[in-house]
């Protein structure tokens, strides 16, 4: 070691080590390393002049240098470490964001309730087994009327206050009809529902000039007025997501015999008697019964093999009482206020 | 139907409550629909006497009334009706009286004049729902009397709905027989005593018409009283089911209507000439009617009628000439059975609907006629007496109603119930019903009763079987069924589905009437394809639409005007065009926008929507199909929409929507705000998309391209795009548009087109010299189709 003691080695290391960790970025930490660790560095070239030295000492020195090397690249390293921490740090701090702040979005509309209690029926009895069909709304008076044995003149007539067209067609006054499309077309088994618009030639408070409608209708061989009442019971129950009393009671339609009006319990008061069941405990939700023969022969359907029951509901009333809807026309007025309560 | 609980409980008299005599009718098919109770809040009322009248001091429409009610001193009462006279009787409301209308009786002081009471009208009293003037009482009403005790009010009004089927319970009589079947009683005697005829008068009655009218009954009374008032009770009762007092003749056959369910009609003698004749209108012919109308008639409504023409619409309603009135004293009594299909539809047909025709089109009981004639007659002698004469009769036993036997089968009253009721039950129900039956090889046979129009046929009477079981008594089952899947195909949209899209694109479904204004369809359909109505509800709501952007504009403008400013609805629904075939019905789909592009928010800058964000949206459905390239959009000419931002949207080479701008000049119209966008779609070409096929991945890399292509400006860039993916034999894994750009460095007139291509195969690794081939290939052809050149 003729140029440097070992004492001034390693005064040379605790410097270049003091300078290293003193270094305040990277630029700074590289000029350190090509200082001392360069091809024209200071440890570099004591390196070098190992070879000028005697055998013997070349050893022991090389020892020392190398150790020497170790300590600055091992200083070195740990500073980078440091020092890309910390700038990750600051990078992270000024990315901060207030994550309470709104999403950025195109927003989402929602479908009409309308829509809503249709699909929500149709699910129900889709999962019981029933396909769902539609038919036309403008209608003749077969499909109507004759075929579902309404002829002309019969009183019931008077309770569809039907719109008409020249040359005898009209507006469905209701999606029964689309029972006789296609008991026509199709045999037994069918168990078919037919949700859709219907038009009758009145406006009120509680009428508006076109509403829908669920028709469905169940014709097998084997079935009685007692699976009438067990799948109107339980699509009742699920629609309204609650263990009611249900309640048929005799009424007429001329398409089925024995007929009945279905009440439920009224889901406002539980029964106790409010403004919306006129204090009955009870709200009339459905029409329903067996299939009139006089309608299966309309449609060529072996009655005496055959048997099966229809039901026919309104869907605005469902929705008015599943909603809490009080005044049907909102529903098509289509105010967005209103609308997007049920989005 | 309304009626006393007390009349019909003169009929039959079950041991059940109110409440529970309501649950049996309604549980029977005869729905309650009201009830009303009589007599409550009328504790402190009593029957009084005006026993003198002076002029208010200070009130020109005031009297002081000095009224005995029974006590030991008169009551001073002010009163203002106008009917008020000396001596006569009325109901009396003393004070600490609190009335069914919520009047309470005190002490007062009217105009400086003291008053202890009140004199009451039937509205007062809550009898009627309106009156004019004090409700008179007869002479013989005892002064005194407690007025709930004096008019029977311990009474209840029961109102039913009686569906159309149900005829015969139009009436105490057929309500009356219901009851007696649920609680197994019989019915008061119908007291059919004929009396004897004092004079020998007929009319001659000619029944050209034996099949509308198989049974017609007509007497003469002559010498009636025309000072006659109906009695007190009739009147009540009358009023409680609905009908006003009006004449003690018309009374008297409105009470028989009700009572047994016979429509009847009383004529003026001195005003019919010669004799009756029931015979079809002539076409087009005139009657003036009872209620003051003239009916234009048609050929095939039946007439009663004198030697000079209609005098009564049979089973409808009387004429006016022939009515009686304060003056008449002789009558012609009317009792005729007239078949329900000859009435039926007829007077709906003339905007008409009376207690009569409701009866005769559901069916009167045929055998009524004489017996009703018979009770008729006895009431008419007891209230404006006179001299009775025989009844003369047509009848045309061949036309009567020809009852046939029912046969039920054990066998299919459980086919259809699917519940055993049982032999001896059922036996006894049809005994209890009026039409004891025959039990034999496991069917009866049994024969109609003539009041029951409605049974004909074996479903006619499992229906009697199961109401009269009760419905409630029936269990409830679950049908067997195949457990079968739903025969839904993969590639099968459901029309939710397709909502599902429109709304997460931020649209709100809404439904409007299928029917519209035919002025504003106008601005929509040029060619006016809209098939009208022939009796719409509304002006605007008179032809049906043939697009559903009226609907949505319509209810855009509900929108703008309550505030909204931004406004996106879809629609799905059908639209009806007249066409060779007759009336097609196409389903649909439509939107319409108007606003910002996104909800107001703090990190996008917004913009008015445009016609790419709604394009965007149509994409999206399109997308839906995974079969978005079999679509093409291509500019085009809608009467509408924006000439230059119209494009039709074609299917498989058919048009099958639109979408676009609506046209400033139809905005400006309707006064609706601008710009609107819009689009409409056959809801037909979404519903199928295509079953995924895999293709293997390619293991090469990818090369991308970018390019500028100059093409003139009016040049659309579908065809330029169109044209590159046609040239390509399968390299072409993607094809991107980037920019479209027209300014500094770009030719007037032209624009600049950036496309990025993705080339890729699945056999090798791209050089860069076959890409250039290709590119060269490729640029040769949009050169020669389009003069396009590249942008250096």
């Amino acid at each position: 070691m003729s140029q440097f003691t070992i004492d001034q080695l390693q005064q040379l290391v605790k410097d270049a080590v003091a300078r290293i960790e003193a270094a305040g970025d990277l630029t700074a930490l590289e000029s350190l390393r090509v200082e001392f660790l360069g091809k024209k560095g200071a440890l570099t070239q004591l390196l070098k002049g190992l070879g000028k030295l005697p055998p013997d000492e070349r050893r022991e020195a090389g020892q020392h240098v190398n150790e020497a090397k170790q300590s600055l690249d091992a200083a070195l390293k740990q500073r980078k470490v440091d020092l890309e921490q910390a700038a990750l740090q600051q990078k992270l701090e000024s990315e901060r964001v207030d994550v309470t702040l709104p999403g950025r979005g195109v927003g989402r509309g929602g479908l009409h309730p309308v829509t809503r209690i249709l699909q929500r029926i149709e699910e129900i009895f889709e999962f019981m087994g029933f396909e769902v069909a539609y038919g036309p709304e403008i209608e003749d008076d077969f499909h109507n009327f004759e075929a579902l044995n309404i002829p002309a003149n019969h009183p019931a007539r008077a309770m569809h206050d039907t719109f008409y067209f020249p040359n005898n067609t009209l507006l469905r006054t209701h999606t029964s009809p689309v029972q006789i499309h296609v008991m026509k077309d199709r045999e037994p088994p069918l168990s078919v529902i037919a949700p859709g618009r219907v038009y009758r030639c009145d406006s009120d408070l509680t009428h508006t000039p076109m509403f829908h409608q669920v028709e469905g209708f169940m014709v097998a061989e084997g079935i009685t007025f007692t699976h009438l009442k067990g799948v109107l019971e339980d699509f009742l129950t699920h629609f309204f997501e609650k263990d009611l009393e249900v309640r048929f009671r005799p009424s007429y339609f001329p398409f089925t015999e024995p007929s009945a009006e279905v009440d439920i319990q009224c889901v406002m008061c539980a029964g106790k008697g409010c403004r919306v069941c006129s204090h009955t405990g009870w709200l009339e939700v459905l029409g329903c019964g067996m299939v009139h023969p006089k309608v299966m022969r309309a449609v060529e359907i072996d009655h005496q093999r055959y048997t099966g029951f229809a039901f026919g509901m309104g869907v605005e009333r469902l929705a008015m009482l599943r909603y809490e809807v009080n005044d049907l026309r909102l529903f098509f007025e289509n105010d967005i206020s209103f609308l997007s309560q049920f989005s | 139907m309304k009626f006393s609980e007390v009349w019909l409980r003169e009929w039959v008299n079950p041991e059940v409550g109110h409440e529970q005599l309501l649950q049996q009718l309604t549980m029977a098919g005869l729905e309650v629909e009201g009830v009303e109770v009589l007599g409550e809040g009328l504790d402190h009322v009593v029957v009084g006497r005006v026993d003198s009248i002076e002029p208010h001091p200070n009130a020109d429409k005031l009297k002081v009334c000095s009224v005995d009610v029974g006590g030991d001193e008169k009551l001073q009462i002010v009163c203002g009706a106008s009917n008020v006279t000396e001596g006569m009787r009325v109901p009396t409301a003393l004070v600490g009286a609190n009335l069914p209308n919520g009047l309470k009786i005190k002490k007062a002081k009217l105009r400086g004049v003291a008053s202890s009471g009140m004199l009451c009208s039937t509205e007062e009293l809550g009898l009627e729902e309106s009156a004019e003037g004090l409700m008179p009482l007869p002479g013989d009403a005892p002064v005194g009397q407690p007025v709930v005790g004096y008019l029977a009010l311990n009474d209840r009004v029961i109102e039913l709905s009686i569906t159309p089927n149900r005829g015969d319970c139009l009436s105490i009589l057929g309500i009356a027989r219901e009851v007696g079947v649920l609680n197994r009683l019989a019915l008061k005697a119908l007291d059919g005593k004929e009396v004897q005829p004092e004079i020998d008068d007929c009319v001659d009655i000619d029944v050209k018409q034996p099949q509308g009218c198989p049974r017609y009954l007509g007497r003469v009374i002559k010498g009636i009283n025309p000072q006659a008032q109906t009695p007190l009770w009739m009147q009540e009762r009358l009023r409680r089911c609905g009908l006003r007092p009006l004449h003690p003749v018309v009374d008297v056959t409105n009470y028989v209507l009700v009572e047994l369910g016979q429509p009847m009609h009383a004529f003026d003698l001195a005003k019919l000439n010669q004799k009756i004749i029931v015979d079809m209108a002539s076409e087009g012919e005139k009657a003036q009617l009872l209620d003051g109308r003239e009916a234009k008639l048609d050929a095939d409504m039946l007439t009663i009628r004198d030697a000079d023409g209609v005098v009564a619409l049979a089973g409808i309603m009387g004429g006016e000439e022939s009515a009686v009135g304060d003056d008449t004293t002789d009558i012609f009594l009317e009792c005729a059975f007239f078949d329900p299909d000859t009435i039926a539809g007829r007077a709906r047909r003339l905007g008409m609907h009376t207690d009569s025709s409701q009866r005769f089109e559901r069916g009167v009981d045929p055998d009524l006629a004489p017996l009703a004639m018979a009770y008729a007659t006895r009431l008419l002698l007891d209230i404006v007496g006179g001299q009775v004469g025989p009844v003369s009769e047509a009848k045309s036993d061949e036309h009567m109603p020809q009852r046939e036997a029912i046969t039920l089968r054990r066998q299919r009253l459980d086919q259809v119930l699917g519940h055993h009721v049982s032999d001896q039950e059922v036996s006894e129900m049809f005994e209890r019903l009026g039409m004891p039956a025959k039990f034999e090889n496991q069917s009866w046979t049994l024969t109609a009763p003539g009041c029951r129009f409605d049974i004909n046929l074996e479903e006619d009477l499992i229906e009697e079987v199961a109401r009269i079981h009760g419905y409630a008594n029936f269990p409830s089952e679950r049908p067997q069924v195949r457990i079968a899947p739903p025969k839904k195909l993969e590639t099968e949209t459901t029309l939710s589905e397709i909502k599902q899209v429109v709304v997460d694109r931020d649209y709100h479904e809404v439904i409007t009437y299928s029917f519209v204004d035919p002025d504003l369809q106008k601005h929509f359909d040029k060619e006016d394809k809209g098939i009208a109505l022939l009796n719409p509800i509304a002006s605007d709501m008179a032809v049906m639409r043939t697009s559903l952007w009226p609907g949505l504009l319509n209810t855009l403008m509900h929108n703008a005007k309550r505030q909204q400013k931004r406004i996106r609805l879809f629609e799905m629904g059908t639209v009806f065009e007249a066409s060779d075939e007759g009336k097609r019905e196409t389903l649909l789909l439509a939107g319409m926008a108007y606003g910002a592009n996104v909800p107001e928010q703090w990190a996008s800058a917004e913009r008015a929507v445009d016609f790419f964000d709604v394009k965007g949206d149509v994409e999206a459905l399109l997308a839906l199909t995974a079969g978005a390239h079999e679509f093409e959009f291509a500019a085009a000419e809608h009467h509408a929409l924006h000439p230059g931002m119209t494009a039709v949207i074609r299917h498989q080479g058919r048009d099958v929507g639109y979408v676009g701008a609506l046209h400033p000049r139809l905005l400006k119209a309707v006064d609706a705000p601008e710009p609107v966008f819009v689009f409409q779609i056959e809801v037909a070409s979404l519903a199928t998309s295509k079953l995924p096929r895999f293709e293997p991945l390619s293991k090469f890399p990818a090369i991308r391209r970018d390019i500028a292509l100059v093409i003139d400006e009016a040049q659309p860039v579908e065809a330029l795009m169109s044209a590159i993916r046609a040239s390509d034999d399968n390299w072409l894994r993607n094809l991107t548009l980037f920019d479209v750009y027209q300014g500094k460095g770009v030719d007037s007139g032209k624009k600049s087109v950036a496309l990025g291509l993705t080339l890729q195969t699945t056999s090798s690794t791209l050089t860069d010299e076959d890409v250039d081939a290709w590119l060269d290939r490729v640029l040769a052809v949009v050169k020669a189709k389009f003069g396009a050149t590249l942008r250096e």
